[in-house]
């Protein structure tokens, strides 16, 4: 009876987010005005018991993690903007946030999205193979390592903001443009297969699970 | 029939123990002689066990090293080795893991910094076992200063360097260039738009935390927005699902408005908290941008799933839409359904061009040096790689070599 429950409750309001397609409608904003509700309020249980209760309470209390009353006070800080007269305070905590996270990720990004990069391009263009004669590449594979390497190359031309994009740089710029709308390409045709499995499970739910009118 | 049965069964039982008693004792003895030591197998162990810290690790890895057992010379008879531990005040060595045989190395990953371990390896054969000598003590810890990283601190050191030169550069009122980045020109433009219309502007700075440097990035372009929107008059509305973003997003609208000298315009519900719910967020969002119609709406930030729902919606009702994200699977949704799109580092660059601060377009000078650095590496690094490895040149397969090590991560 309560699975029976569930799936018209399911069936409703995926119907109900669907009409949306159509047009702006009260079944939607019904439907809408659920989801947020529902959502806001499990996020704010979840999150009080996965981090005031789970990490805080049971860290210091607990196993006597001290240094997390530092994360206390600072979230503390942050209720300061409930007094006017002292709402200032709240900006602490939020530059240590903002600074603190920079900080942590620059070498992160830095090992991965530079130095990986450049070291990931440095290839031999006609010839992956150690000792290989120049003559034995395959044209196949030349293409390839050209167009890692050449890829590469212009789309930083474009990326680089101290030049205006003219002559041969300019040139060096439009082609790492495209090489990059190629790549969007691709990227968008591969995203838009992997949507439509959703689809193709939402609509699974509706005419096997629901209206089992599918096998 | 059925005794017939039996005794034939009975017959055949006889024949096959004769055969096989009298193969036996023809050729292995029921009773193995003590002496005769290949039934009897108890391997020589190995020897020189030693364990050391592993360096550059947070002092939870020990590398153990051992020379293989004299009998481990590949005919089988070494079976495998077995690892054993022990904390150094304690009695017993207990079993961690077991190797292959021909094995002398294992990497113990299962410490602790600052425990004190002894290690013993067992040669083990069918039948008999060779435990090593206990090997020295060693306590795993983790080193302050990773050196064998010491090339991205150069190279880090080296762009950071071309920063802060940048940065006392345009803080001296020395101009930078910085050339048109397309999709910021708009921004004034788009704004316009609105005012004219008498519509809202949307805006919306991803769905990530202050954690990521997109939704900073997003936020410091909404100052710059705001701060046209305040002196335009023009209405605004920042739906955000992390309610550190809503602080924040909070922040920057006062500040811009401060600045624009329009205090009294602000309004805290300017930039509203909806829910961290990826889809629920998408779906209120929708909902505002088909009610209120804004006649502009920016998409700059962090998104991911939702990037093609709520541009596609914000194309629907025909406004003027600004998208930039660093997500390279979310650009081309961006790309088909808005405007303008600022890909990838353009996001980055954006604040720094929208506002002329110094501090940021110095940092962004001092990236391209980075850049630079880089697309010198791989022209260089290409030619000489495929030049050393085609007509084996020592010296130039030398330099290839060295730019391969300065670019490494690990």
């Amino acid at each position: 009876m309560e699975q029976q429950i569930g799936l018209w409750v399911g069936a409703f309001l995926t119907m109900g987010i669907i009409s949306f397609l159509y047009k702006d409608n009260p079944w939607y904003k019904l439907t809408e005005a659920i989801f947020v509700g529902i959502s806001a309020g499990y996020w704010f249980v979840a999150l009080f018991w996965d981090n005031i209760v789970g990490k805080f309470w049971i860290g210091v209390f607990d196993r006597g993690d001290y240094y997390l009353l530092v994360g206390a006070v600072l979230g503390l800080l942050m209720l300061m903007r409930l007094a006017p007269k002292i709402g200032w305070i709240s900006r602490w905590p939020l530059s240590f946030v903002v600074g603190a996270i920079s900080g942590f990720y620059l070498l992160n990004y830095f090992s991965s999205n530079v130095m990986l990069q450049v070291q990931s391009t440095i290839m031999p263009l006609f010839s992956p193979q150690f000792n290989d004669p120049l003559f034995t590449s395959s044209a196949g594979n030349i293409i390839s390592n050209l167009f890692i390497a050449g890829g590469t190359f212009t789309g930083l031309v474009y990326f680089f903001f101290s030049k205006e994009h003219k002559g041969a740089f300019g040139g060096a710029a439009k082609i790492g443009i495209w090489v990059i709308m190629i790549t969007f390409g691709a990227s968008f045709g591969y995203t838009v297969m992997s949507r439509m499995s959703l689809l193709i499970g939402r609509m699974y739910f509706i005419f096997g699970e629901w209206l089992n009118l599918i096998g | 029939m059925r005794n017939s049965r039996v005794k034939v069964n009975g017959l055949f039982f006889v024949l096959i123990s004769v055969f096989f008693y009298s193969g036996l004792s023809a050729e292995e003895p029921l009773i193995p002689n003590p002496e005769d030591t290949t039934k009897i197998c108890i391997p020589r162990p190995p020897t020189n066990v030693l364990a050391t810290d592993a360096v550059y690790d947070k002092g939870n890895v020990v590398n153990l090293n051992w020379v293989p057992s004299p009998d481990d010379n590949g005919d089988g008879k070494i079976l495998q080795y077995q690892i054993l531990r022990r904390l150094e005040n304690d009695s017993v060595f207990a079993l961690i893991d077991s190797v292959i045989a021909g094995t002398a190395f294992y990497k113990d990953e299962t410490v602790e910094s600052g425990q004190t371990y002894q290690y013993m390896v067992v040669a083990i054969c069918d039948g008999g076992s060779g435990p090593s000598e206990p090997s020295p003590p060693v306590t795993p810890d983790m080193e302050w200063l990773n050196f064998a990283l010491s090339n991205i601190f150069v190279i880090g050191l080296l762009i950071c360097g071309s920063v802060i030169y940048f940065i006392g550069k345009a803080k001296s009122g020395r101009p930078l260039f910085i050339r048109k980045i397309a999709g910021l020109e708009a921004v004034d433009e788009a704004i316009g738009r609105a005012t004219e219309m008498g519509r809202p502007i949307l805006y919306v700075p991803g769905i990530q935390d202050m954690d990521d440097v997109q939704t900073i990035a997003g936020l410091t372009i909404l100052g710059r927005v705001a701060r046209v929107v305040a002196d335009y008059d023009t209405k605004i509305k920042v739906p955000v699902s992390r309610s550190l973003v809503m602080t924040a997003s909070r922040e920057t609208l006062k500040a811009a408005y401060m600045a624009a000298g329009r205090p009294d315009a602000f309004n805290e519900n300017m930039a509203q908290y909806i829910t961290d719910e990826q889809f629920g967020y998408v779906a209120a969002v929708d909902g505002m941008i088909i009610r209120e119609r804004p006649a502009t709406t920016f998409f700059l930030g962090a998104f991911f799933a939702e990037s093609l729902i709520l541009a596609e919606t914000g194309n629907s009702i025909g406004a003027i839409q600004i998208g930039g994200t660093a997500n390279p699977a979310q650009l081309p949704f961006f790309v088909a359904a808005c405007d303008f799109t600022l890909i990838g580092e353009e996001l980055f660059a954006a604040s720094a061009y929208l506002s002329g601060e110094p501090r940021q377009l110095g940092s962004l000078k001092g990236q391209d040096v980075g850049k630079a650095l880089a697309m010198i590496a791989i022209v260089l690094g290409a030619i000489t790689t495929t030049i050393g490895q085609a007509w084996n040149f020592e010296f130039i397969s030398a330099i290839a070599d060295l730019l391969n090590s300065l670019f490494r991560t690990n």
